[in-house]
């Protein structure tokens, strides 16, 4: 497949790596530089691709709701990103490690995370990190810092003389830190397996990605750490799947580290807590609707004859009647005990915690279990 | 005892000796930090070891703080065991989202399926007439952090020790050295591989009438004042003396004890007064042993200044004579 090195070792790409324009049309059909990849006849992998974005979407408009009726905390949405996030949990094997940032829903389903587990960590529940593939990192909120610890895993895993890859996601404000920077100049010296995906969402919170940085493109911040990048649109799957899984199978060959920067768009608020209204016009979010990821590859999947709207009409219902169940399931977690917030602070507890583990206790009956509990509605 | 292994050195020896045993029993071990390879650190801690050990284990990195840290969090959660060297406490500010964020919370935020043993060096403390932001102690930063442990030692032998301890822990340890100390003094250590414990702390003389309290450079001042005041004719053993050593957590039953029986405390630390670890332990002292107190906790303490560059330093840190008037005021102090 000759043409698959061609891009990631040339600087000749201008514009973002795309395969199917907005109305899922081959580009390569109408002039484009890239004949399409081998992978685009595999109907089993597309149509898994496109369960996964279909599922990732579902999920998010019920955490959305879910958080809206009081019964998960604020949640980011991950509305637009979903062919990133499905592509980067396909293009791991499952010994690979991943190390998120907080809007890779999609990924972690992928990966294996109930979504019950997923709405733990939303609900407020440390154990919605407690489970997931060995040594995928949970949910990072200090932006950028997991990039750092990318490179750590990825130096553990040269060290240990393992072909393990590791994958970390990033915001474009992210690409702004002083870890993402530290972290590029580290994996470039030491020559380190890690893939990093910037999600060019553009925007971080309120500010847009021209504030975020003077630099013309933030894959190109990789190129002073001498790391090949390059931008791939980001609303297309099979662009992010094929350079994810090129990218992902250098650095398990020991060829080194690479950036990918996915152009997308935040179709949703930063968060549920936030109010983009504030702070950009509509026009530009319905005008980015027109290229959002999930109908460009059902389209290209109903050409391809893949796909029919029976099919679909399936899909959303399997995609309703799991989330629901899943909904029921976590529902039905009770919250731990006061008390476990004492047991995973160190292996073994300091003398010093023994007082305030019986203080704890004594704590919840007199605020919980006694007649004049001061905080009904904290229960 | 096997004479083959005390050998005679000073305290950066000791903490060279420690690594050096370490990351001979276990090869999970793995060091980074600025200058650590071919110079051996800049104070020599890590002298001779990548000669030894190679460049896979003994890695300098660029000079980037928040890398070093960073990268430590991911090598301990991927299963080595990583000792970072930060050059300078003063230096270690550019770690702290790791360690605070990251390091003390990864057993907790995931309920215990990935965890974060590492150790985080760092030579600290004033007195040896270094340039600005070389002096700090500001070892209450992390102390305040649960999740975290916190080591200073204060000797060749507790040095050695502790290290050890601190490298088998399973959770993050700030092992903090008192460069001061590193050169001051000669002490024979059994280089036998065994660690002290790493929540105790350590009485160093025995005495009736009042306990002092102390850790790490400030110590030689301490111990050099009680050995004089506990030998005055008619005065034997009047001052008990405590090396903290372990400053998170801290070790609360052995001053318990010792404040039971002499009634009476005098803290001394060269970190800033206010919100110093000696605080936590005089609020100890009013919530637990007030009824045994005969006269008010006193701390001796660095001032809540920035260390003073070091043609003035002399003012600010603690001597001899600061330690022996607190002492005094407090044995002629009666509630």
């Amino acid at each position: 497949m000759p043409h698959k090195s061609s891009y990631i070792s040339s600087s000749s790409l201008t514009a973002p790596l795309q395969y199917l324009s907005s109305e899922g049309e081959p580009l390569s059909e109408v002039g484009g530089k890239h004949e399409l990849p081998d992978f685009v006849n595999d109907k089993a992998l597309l149509l898994q691709a496109y369960r996964w974005m279909n599922l990732t979407r579902a999920f998010d408009q019920k955490a959305v709701a879910l958080q809206r009726t009081g019964i998960i905390g604020t949640y980011p949405s991950s509305l637009g990103q979903e062919a990133i996030s499905v592509a980067c949990g396909m293009a791991l094997e499952k010994n690979d490690v991943f190390v998120p940032y907080y809007r890779d829903h999609g990924s972690q389903l992928v990966r294996g995370h109930l979504i019950e587990h997923l709405l733990l960590y939303w609900g407020g529940d440390e154990r919605g990190s407690a489970f997931g593939p060995p040594l995928d990192m949970p949910i990072c909120v200090p932006i950028a810092t997991q990039a750092s610890h990318a490179v750590g895993i990825a130096s553990a895993l040269k060290i240990q003389q393992k072909r393990q890859a590791v994958l970390c996601t990033l915001g474009d404000g992210a690409s702004s830190k002083g870890d993402f920077l530290e972290a590029l100049n580290l994996a470039g010296s030491w020559h380190l397996p890690v893939v990093f995906v910037i999600n060019n969402n553009q925007w971080a919170i309120s500010v847009p990605r021209h504030i975020q940085s003077g630099a013309p493109t933030l894959a190109q911040k990789a190129s002073a750490a001498a790391i090949p990048n390059l931008q791939v649109d980001g609303n297309d799957f099979i662009a992010m799947y094929e350079v994810l899984t090129e990218a992902l199978q250098r650095a398990r060959q020991r060829k080194g580290p690479m950036v990918i920067e996915a152009i997308s768009y935040r179709l949703s608020d930063h968060t549920t807590a936030d109010d983009a209204s504030r702070y950009r016009e509509q026009d530009e979010v319905d005008k980015a609707w027109k290229n959002e990821p999930i109908k460009r590859l059902q389209k290209f999947i109903f050409q391809c004859g893949f796909w029919d709207k029976k099919s679909e009409g399936c899909l959303q219902d399997d995609c309703q009647t799991q989330i629901e169940k899943s909904v029921i399931a976590y529902q039905k977690i009770e919250a731990e005990q006061p008390e476990a917030m004492f047991d995973h602070m160190y292996q073994s507890w300091p003398d010093v915690l023994d007082d305030q583990v019986v203080e704890c206790g004594e704590k919840y009956k007199r605020n919980f279990l006694t007649p004049e509990n001061q905080f009904p509605g904290l229960k | 005892m096997n004479n083959e292994t005390l050998k005679n050195v000073n305290l950066v020896e000791a903490i060279n000796m420690a690594l050096n045993y370490a990351m001979s029993h276990d090869e999970s071990i793995v060091m980074l930090g600025e200058d650590i390879g071919k110079n051996g650190g800049v104070f020599r801690a890590t002298d001779g070891l990548q000669e030894k050990f190679g460049f896979t284990r003994i890695m300098d990195t660029p000079l980037a703080e928040t890398s070093i840290a960073g990268a430590a969090v991911g090598m301990a959660v991927a299963g080595l065991k990583p000792i970072a060297e930060i050059q300078f406490m003063g230096f270690i500010y550019a770690t702290l989202e790791h360690i605070i964020c990251h390091a003390a919370r990864m057993r907790n935020r995931t309920r215990g399926r990935l965890t974060c043993p590492m150790v985080l060096r760092a030579p600290y403390g004033g007195g040896i007439h270094a340039p600005e932001h070389h002096s700090e102690s500001t070892e209450a930063i992390f102390a305040h952090i649960p999740g975290l442990r916190v080591v200073i030692p204060s000797s060749p032998a507790r040095a050695y020790g502790l290290l050890l301890a601190a490298i088998e822990n399973p959770d993050p340890v700030i092992f903090l050295e008192p460069k001061r100390l590193y050169r001051s003094e000669v002490h024979e250590v059994n280089d036998n591989g065994q660690p002290l414990p790493l929540d105790r702390c350590f009485t160093l003389r025995e005495g009736e009438e009042l306990t002092l309290i102390s850790w790490g450079a400030c110590i030689k001042e301490c111990l050099a004042v009680v050995d004089q005041m506990n030998a005055e004719p008619g005065s034997h053993d009047r001052i008990e003396l405590i090396d903290l050593a372990s400053i998170k957590p801290i070790d609360f039953a052995t001053i318990s004890d010792s404040i039971k029986k002499t009634g009476r405390c005098v803290i001394v630390h060269e970190a800033a007064k206010t919100c110093g670890v000696g605080a936590e332990i005089a609020a100890y002292i009013a919530e637990h042993l007030m009824a045994y107190c005969k006269s008010p906790v006193k701390r001796v303490t660095g001032f809540d200044t920035v260390m003073p560059y070091f043609r003035n330093e002399q003012h600010y840190l603690i001597s001899e004579l600061d330690i022996k008037a607190a002492i005094n005021t407090s044995l002629n102090t009666r509630f």
